[in-house]
């Protein structure tokens, strides 16, 4: 029962925000473009945040994810202009150049693996060095936001015919949709219907029980992070398909919405609790809040004092609402 | 009130507390004369420690009262205790590591100097030497608290007392951690303490050092006061049997089981944490107990066989195969289980559901390597919870909202459903009630019929004497000696552990 409760309070707050800017501007918000709009921008970030629902399930934190996606963008689109046939001049001149479907496939994996690589080397980090994972992500995300603005000087790569993950469509269903559709599918199934799920959540809860019942810790955590690089990977992959190009400041303090997103969701930041309807949840109430803040004309500097004010009532309420359990 | 009688220096009247549906304190009246020293005596989770933390402000009472010297009392919070010159030398010391002797006693009550802000470290060392003088303290008020041994640490305690002012010192076990000698020099300062007119609340499990030092004992039981007389009218045999309550043969079941092959074999044990040669025997159907002081290597010794603190020499043999355990993971897979001593903290996933906890380890033996089949963990859960008789609602509440005892069915319950053949026990009744307790011993005796190999860990000699086959002592990080129970004494077991 408590647990629904809890569950119940995210989504309810949810209503509450879209009944609130139904009232305020409802010609600009209740409009169907404007919905679908909402939703391919929660896309991304929903991406992201089934990751980072894991590793804060497990009660570690990664701050790198906004900068990681900025990389990952950059380095898939150099593979794909690569591949595509390109000189390094065109490449960097950003010249429009035509992508044959092999270099497109080419240049998602490697903005995939590339993530999949950064979260590898931070779970090594955390795990062999037994660094805090805030330490570590906090200095890979200066890293890979150096490194993004290195790779071309601090200029984007234009793949203008990189349309795939943005236009383009199997049996009329837009790709990213399925993807995303089958990135949460698999991440919920993970979490709840696997082993894997349960040590996730073992191992947040506390990581010495874990370890004396024969869990191996490491390898788990490592493979978290793994597999939120990968899916940020993904998620730029999308953004740059999305904009015709790969910005190196893409991402810029998204590690804000995506952590505010998993923790309003239900998520402790203290490990061994969430969910993943919790989560799209949470990355929607912050889609649609943004949304109707902008619509109501209310700058982004005033969003981000909002946003922050939201996660803290969201950790207050949920904190209350754990001690009244007691 | 009679004015040629001092008061008492501590009367706690009528004082229950419960937590959730347990009944930790139950009507307990409590009364300490000024200049003595009053033993309080009970097993593990008897209600010692709630009632003195309710002494101490940190817990509220649901009812009842405290006069200190006379004067009514509320300790709302450990500044009010304080205040009122109630001191709290509690197990484990709390202490600032790297900070200096003297500005440990001072600290929170810093002597400030003439410029603003500052505090004056020479007057604070100045009186820190005086107060050593004064009580012959030896202790070097510069020295920091890391440098320091345990015995010297808790000099360091009684000095933050006596700055404080305080009339009523609790001491909890001080010296499990202590050296013969430095016990020796600690039973000299109670006793100079209670010259000076301080009264004393002495908490110990060790029956001759309340013989020695107490003018009067009480017993707890079970939240409940159990009796309690001027030291002299109290020999060790009423006191243990008022703290068990009952004779031991009647609280421990019936053992008849015969040893079967031996299980495991160690020898010459050895690790980082301090323990040397170790080497020992457990047959199946056998419970083997492990006596000691604390900080003697028992803990240690499970975590070595375990794999939690890798071996640096010895063997271990397992139904006569030579295994290599590096981790607890390899220990499970060659049939061992341990059940930490510190339940909340390596044992149970607190605020996860029983069903998961229980499953935990097992979800490969069960058949669930990869994918989950929730309709059989249920099913399995039902079945090894009923075996050991655990009380949850449902097996997907969460733990935490179990009992002690509960809780640690849960525990049993998982190394049953992985069919451990060794289980190691750390400590297993540590907080849990007295009908548990009784449960968890005709738990441990029933793994043992079944042709477990059975290691105990317990602080308790009833308990050891109750339920073991054999005893191993030690002492010191090495095996003092291997006795059967049938033919040694707890005196003689106290003996060997202490040397």
């Amino acid at each position: 029962m408590n647990k629904f409760a809890k569950q119940l309070l995210p989504f309810c707050s949810l209503i509450f925000i879209f009944s609130l800017w139904t009232f305020l501007v409802p010609h600009e918000f209740l409009t169907f473009t404007n919905l679908t709009n909402v939703l391919s921008r929660s896309s991304v970030n929903m991406i992201m945040a089934a990751g980072m629902t894991f590793v804060i399930i497990t009660a570690g934190i990664d701050l790198s994810v906004g900068t990681m996606m900025g990389m990952c963008g950059m380095v898939g689109a150099l593979v794909m202009l690569l591949l595509g046939g390109a000189g390094w001049g065109e490449v960097a001149a950003g010249s429009n150049i035509a992508l044959p479907g092999w270099a497109v496939l080419g240049g998602i994996v490697a903005g995939v693996g590339c993530g999949a690589l950064c979260g590898l080397a931070n779970g090594m980090l955390i795990t062999r060095l037994r660094l805090a994972p805030f330490i570590v992500t906090l200095g890979a995300m200066s890293i890979f936001r150096g490194v993004s603005l290195l790779v071309n000087n601090g200029k984007p790569f234009t793949v203008s015919a990189f349309t795939l993950l943005d236009t383009g469509r199997v049996l009329g269903i837009p790709v990213s949709v399925l993807l995303l559709v089958a990135v949460l599918a698999a991440m919920a199934f993970v979490l709840k219907f696997t082993p894997f799920g349960r040590h996730t959540y073992a191992v947040g809860s506390s990581v010495e029980t874990a370890f004396h019942a024969g869990v191996n810790v490491n390898r788990l955590l490592v493979t978290v992070y793994a597999m939120t690089g990968a899916l940020v990977g993904l998620a730029a992959m999308i953004t740059t398909s999305r904009a015709s190009s790969a910005q190196p400041t893409a991402g810029l303090s998204l590690e804000l919405d995506i952590i505010a997103a998993v923790i309003i969701g239900g998520c402790s930041p203290s490990g061994g609790r969430g969910s993943m309807v919790g989560t799209i949840i949470g990355t929607l109430l912050i889609g649609v809040l943004r949304n109707g803040l902008t619509l109501c004309g209310i700058s982004t500097n005033w969003q981000l004092v909002a946003i922050g004010l939201i996660i803290i009532l969201a950790v207050a309420a949920d904190q209350m609402a754990t001690r009244r359990e007691r | 009130m009679n004015m040629q009688n001092p008061p008492d220096a501590l009367r706690m009247e009528h004082i229950s507390k419960t937590f959730g549906p347990v009944r930790a304190l139950d009507d307990v009246s409590f009364v300490v004369r000024p200049g003595t020293v009053h033993a309080l005596c009970g097993e593990n989770g008897a209600g010692k420690s709630t009632l003195m933390k309710i002494l101490a402000g940190v817990y509220q009472p649901d009812s009842g009262t405290i006069t200190v010297f006379g004067e009514p009392r509320r300790m709302a919070t450990p500044a009010e205790a304080l205040a009122a010159g109630i001191s709290m030398l509690y197990q484990e010391l709390d202490l600032a590591e790297d900070m200096a002797v003297y500005e440990n006693v001072f600290l929170g009550r810093e002597i400030r100097s003439r410029i603003p802000f500052a505090v004056d470290h020479a007057e604070m060392i100045r009186q820190t030497r005086a107060l050593c003088t004064q009580y012959g303290f030896a202790i070097d008020a510069t020295a920091t608290i890391r440098t320091l041994t345990p015995g010297q640490c808790q000099i360091v305690e009684l000095l933050k007392a006596l700055v404080r002012d305080a009339r009523i010192i609790v001491m909890d076990e001080p010296t499990s951690s202590l050296s013969e000698g430095e016990a020796a020099n600690l039973f000299r300062i109670v006793h100079d303490l209670r010259r000076r007119g301080l009264a004393i609340i002495y908490i110990s499990h060790r029956m001759e050092e309340v013989k020695a030092l107490a003018d009067d004992i009480t017993v707890l039981r079970d939240g409940c006061i159990a009796g309690g007389d001027a030291a002299e009218r109290m020999d060790v045999d009423r006191i243990v049997k008022l703290m068990v309550g009952r004779e031991i043969r009647e609280f421990y079941p019936p053992r008849s089981v015969t040893p079967g092959e031996v299980f495991l074999e160690a020898c010459g044990l050895a690790s980082d944490e301090g323990i040397r040669d170790v080497g020992f025997t457990v047959r199946r159907g056998e419970v083997v107990g492990m006596a000691g002081l604390v900080g003697a290597g028992r803990t240690e010794t499970a975590r070595a066989l375990f794999g939690v603190q890798p071996l640096t020499a010895g063997e271990v043999r397992l139904d006569g195969r030579a295994v290599r355990i590096r981790k607890p993971a390899d220990a499970i897979r060659n049939g061992m289980a341990l059940l930490t001593e510190d339940r909340k903290r390596t044992g149970l996933c607190t605020g996860l559901p029983c069903s998961w906890n229980l499953m935990l380890p097992n979800y490969e033996r069960t058949g669930m390597k990869r994918i989950l089949k929730l309709k059989h963990e249920r099913a399995l859960c039902q079945e090894y919870g009923a075996k050991v008789h655990v009380k949850w609602r449902d097996p997907d509440d969460s733990v935490s909202s179990l009992s002690g005892g509960n809780q640690q069915k849960v525990l049993i319950a998982r190394w049953l459903l992985a069919d451990a053949q060794l289980v190691i026990f750390d400590e297993p009744t540590r907080g849990i009630d007295v009908g548990a307790k009784k449960e968890v011993y005709a738990l441990i005796n029933e793994l043992a019929a079944r042709g477990k190999a059975i290691l105990l860990i317990s602080s308790e000699l009833t308990e050891l004497f109750g339920v073991c086959d054999r005893l191993l002592v030690m002492r010191r990080g090495r095996l003092a000696g291997t006795l059967d129970v049938a033919e040694t004494t707890p005196e003689h077991v106290m003996h060997l552990a202490a040397g």
